[in-house]
C-alpha cells in the first residue's frame, strides 16, 4: 500500500465499523443513564448527566468518523501477518483458561512460549521451557518474597509446598 | 529560601539507605526500559503499580519518578544506535544521533545526550523545587471551576492539538472518558454501567487499561509487522567528546532545558513536544546548517536536554495541582492514589516530608543516571541483544503478572485481553492510545469539579466562565482545539503530526 493509491479516495469500510462501534458505545451509555435516579441536588447535574454528555460527544465523533470514511480519510494500516496475532491471542486466552487449573507457572510458560512463537522463535518446546524458567523465577520472587498472591496449581504445591 | 531549607530536609530523607536503594532500582529499571524498544516509562510504572502495593509509599513513588527520569536517559541510546527510538520523546534524537552513529561518532552522540540529560535534569529539578511552592500558593486560590477549566485544557492538548488528526485524538479521549463512567459515582454513590458485575463497581483499573493498551496492543502490532528491523551501529572509538563538541553542545543543553521545562510544566503536550521544539530551535540557530540531517551534534544535545527538562516539568502540575499532563504522569497519579495520597496543594502541607524527599531524590537519581549511562553504556547495549521473541514473551508475562497479582479473576484478565485487542486496532488505524489513559484517570476528577462548580453556582452554567482565570483557560483550550484543525485544513499539519507521541 503506497501513498499514491487510487483506493485512497474510496470509502473506507473500517471507518464505518469504527463509527458504528462508537455509536453502539454511546447507545449503551444512554441506555444506562436512562435507568439512573436523577438527583442533581444544587448542581442540577446528577450522576446521569455527564455520561450523557460523553455519549452525545461519541455520537458526534461517530458521524464525523463516518464522513471521514466516505472521503477515504483514514490511514491505511501496513500489511499485517495474521499468524503472529493468532499465536499471541492463543497464548493470552490459554493463560486465562488454565490459570486457576494449572497455576501461574504453567499458564505463564504457555503465554511466553506462544508469544515467542508468534514472533518467529522456534521450536515451541524450547520457548515453553524458557517461559517456564522465567515464570518459576517470577513466582519465587513475587509470590514468596514480595507476598503478591499468585494462583498456585499442582506444580507450585509440589515445588514451594503451597 | 524557604524552598532551600525544605529541599535540604528532603535531602536528608533521600539519603536514607533504603530510599537510595529504591531510587537506584528505579533509575536502573528506567534506563533499561528506555533502552528496550516496545516498553516505555508509562508501561513500566503501570506494571510496577500492583507489585509495590505492599511496599513503602515514599520509596515506591521515588522509584516511579526514577523510572520516568531513567526512561528519558535510556531512550537516546536506541535512537542513536538503532534508529528506533526507545520511547516517543527520543524520536527527534534519532534524526541526528543515528547519522552521527553511521559516521562512527556514536560515542560522542551518546555522551552529549547523557551529559545534556544530566544538566537539564539538574536545572529542571531545582526549578521544580523553587517553583512548586509558588504554584501551591496559587493553587490554593483556585476553585472547582478553575480546576475544571485546567482539566479541559489538559484534555485538549493531550488529544487534539498534536498528532495527525484531531478527530482520531478526540475519539481516543472520549473512549477513555466513556470507560471512566464505569463504576460508582463519586458524589452520589450511583452505580453506572456496572451491570451487577462486582469487579466493575470500582471502575476500570488504570493499570489494566494502560498495560493492555501499551503492552499487549504494542506486542500484537509489532508481531504482525512484516518489515525486518534496522541493524545496529556499533560504537566505534571512545565516548569522549572533543573540545569542539563541548563548545557546540553546552548552549544547546541550556536552550533545551529552558524550552523543555516550561513546556513540561504547562498542560501542553509533554516531552515529545519539547524535544521537537528544541530541535527546531537548534536548526534555526546553528552556525553549521549544512550539518543538519547529516549528524549535527546540537540536534542531539538540545532535544535530549529538552525531554529531561520536560519530564521534571510535568511533575509541577502533577504534584501541585494533581493534574497529569502525560500518560506517565497519569499513571504516577494512580500510584499516589494507590497509597491514599492525593497530589495537589494539600500534599505539600500534609505530606511535606514525602514531597520534598521525592524532589531531593530526583537530584540524587540524576547523578546515579549519569554514572549508569556513561561508563556503563556497554552494558545497556548488551541488553539490545536479547532476542525479540523472548523480550516480548517476557513483556507479556509481566503484563499479565500485574493484573493477576491484584485480582486473579477471569473478568479482569478478560478485560486485559479485550483492551489489548482494542489497542492493536487503534494502532492499525492511527488512533493515539495516550488520550484513552488520560481520559480514564482525569475524567472522574473533571466530572467532580464540574458538578461541584455547578452546585456552588446553583446550576448556573455561566459560572464556568465567570472568573478571568477560568475564562482564559477555557479560551486557550478552544484555541488549542481550533487552530490545529485550521492548520491541518490548510495543509500545514505535517508539523503537528511530527510532534505526535504516544508512549510517554
Amino acid at each position: 500500500m503506497s501513498q499514491v493509491n487510487p483506493s485512497e479516495r474510496r470509502p473506507r469500510w473500517a471507518a464505518f465499523i469504527i463509527a458504528a462501534g462508537l455509536a453502539v458505545l454511546a447507545a449503551v451509555i444512554l441506555r444506562d443513564a436512562a435507568g439512573l435516579k436523577q438527583d442533581g441536588g444544587y448542581a442540577g447535574v446528577g450522576p446521569a448527566d455527564v455520561p450523557r454528555l460523553i455519549a452525545y460527544g461519541l455520537l458526534v465523533l461517530a458521524v464525523l468518523t463516518a464522513v471521514a470514511g466516505l472521503k477515504g480519510n483514514l490511514p491505511h494500516p501496513p500489511r499485517q501477518a495474521p499468524a503472529p496475532v493468532l499465536w499471541i491471542m492463543g497464548g493470552l486466552v490459554g493463560q486465562l483458561a488454565l490459570l486457576h487449573v494449572a497455576g501461574f507457572m504453567i499458564s505463564g510458560a504457555i503465554l511466553f512460549g506462544m508469544t515467542a512463537r508468534g514472533f518467529g522463535q522456534k521450536p515451541l518446546w524450547r520457548n515453553l521451557l524458557v517461559g517456564f524458567a522465567l515464570a518459576f523465577v517470577i513466582y519465587g520472587v513475587f509470590d514468596r518474597l514480595l507476598k503478591l498472591n499468585l494462583p498456585g496449581g499442582p506444580l507450585e504445591m509440589l515445588i514451594f509446598r503451597g | 529560601m524557604e524552598s532551600f531549607s525544605l529541599l535540604m530536609q528532603g535531602l536528608s530523607t533521600a539519603m536514607d539507605p533504603v530510599i537510595l536503594l529504591y531510587a537506584l532500582i528505579g533509575v536502573t529499571l528506567g534506563t533499561a526500559v528506555g533502552v528496550l524498544p516496545g516498553i516505555g516509562p508509562a508501561l513500566t510504572v503501570a506494571l510496577l503499580l500492583p507489585v509495590t502495593y505492599g511496599l513503602d509509599p515514599a520509596g515506591s513513588l521515588i522509584m516511579f519518578a526514577g523510572i520516568y527520569y531513567g526512561g528519558m536517559y535510556g531512550g537516546s541510546t536506541t535512537s542513536i544506535l538503532l534508529n528506533t527510538p526507545g520511547e516517543s520523546a527520543s524520536i527527534v534524537t534519532a534524526i541526528e544521533g543515528n547519522q552521527m552513529a553511521r559516521q562512527g561518532r556514536g560515542g560522542p552522540a551518546l555522551a552529549t545526550a547523557a551529559i545534556g540529560s544530566f544538566v537539564a535534569g539538574l536545572i529542571a529539578t531545582l526549578l521544580l523545587a523553587f517553583l512548586a511552592p509558588q504554584v501551591v500558593k496559587l493553587a490554593l486560590t483556585l476553585g472547582p471551576r478553575e480546576y475544571f477549566a485546567l482539566m479541559v485544557l489538559a484534555f485538549v492538548t493531550v488529544s487534539a492539538t498534536f498528532g495527525d488528526s484531531a478527530l482520531r485524538g478526540l475519539t481516543s479521549l472520549f473512549i477513555g472518558l466513556a470507560l471512566a463512567c464505569v463504576g460508582i459515582d463519586g458524589l452520589t454513590g450511583a452505580a453506572r454501567l456496572t451491570y451487577g458485575v462486582p469487579q466493575l463497581m470500582d471502575g476500570i483499573e488504570t493499570t489494566t487499561l494502560a498495560v493492555a493498551l501499551f503492552a499487549i496492543g504494542e506486542a500484537l502490532a509489532v508481531a504482525a509487522l512484516m518489515d525486518p528491523p534496522d541493524g545496529m551501529h556499533r560504537v566505534k572509538g571512545s565516548v569522549k567528546m572533543t573540545r569542539e563538541d563541548w563548545r557546540r553542545s553546552w548552549k544547546a543543553w541550556l536552550r533545551g532545558t529552558f524550552i523543555g521545562f516550561p513546556i513540561g510544566s504547562m498542560p501542553a503536550g509533554g516531552a515529545d513536544v519539547a524535544s521537537f521544539l528544541s530541535y527546531a530551535a537548534e536548526r534555526k540557530l546553528t552556525k553549521h546548517p549544512e550539518e543538519f540531517g547529516h549528524g549535527a551534534i546540537e540536534g542531539v544535545a538540545g532535544p535530549e536536554a529538552a525531554n529531561n527538562a520536560a519530564a521534571a516539568g510535568t511533575l509541577v502540575p502533577l504534584l501541585t495541582l494533581g493534574l497529569p499532563t502525560t500518560a506517565t504522569a497519569a499513571i504516577m497519579l494512580a500510584g499516589f492514589q494507590q497509597f491514599g495520597l492525593q497530589p495537589g496543594p494539600l500534599l505539600f502541607v500534609m505530606n511535606a516530608e514525602l514531597v520534598w524527599g521525592l524532589i531531593a531524590s530526583l537530584l540524587i537519581a540524576n547523578v546515579m543516571l549519569v554514572v549508569l549511562n556513561l561508563p556503563l553504556i556497554g552494558l545497556w547495549i548488551k541488553l539490545l541483544s536479547i532476542p525479540r521473541p523472548w523480550l516480548y514473551g517476557g513483556i507479556l508475562l509481566f503484563a499479565t503478572l500485574g493484573t493477576i497479582g491484584v485480582n486473579p479473576s477471569p473478568v479482569e484478565l478478560g478485560m486485559l485481553i479485550l483492551f489489548g485487542v482494542m489497542g492493536y486496532g487503534m494502532r492499525l488505524y492511527g488512533y493515539p492510545v495516550a488520550p484513552v489513559v488520560v481520559g480514564l484517570i482525569l475524567g472522574p476528577m473533571a466530572e467532580q469539579q464540574l458538578r461541584r462548580a455547578l452546585a456552588i453556582a446553583q446550576g448556573d452554567w455561566w459560572t464556568l466562565v465567570s472568573t478571568p482565570v477560568s475564562a482564559t483557560l477555557l479560551g486557550i483550550s478552544a484555541l488549542f482545539l481550533v487552530v490545529p484543525i485550521l492548520m491541518r485544513l490548510r495543509g500545514r499539519g505535517a508539523v503537528l503530526s511530527q510532534v505526535a507521541g504516544d508512549a510517554d
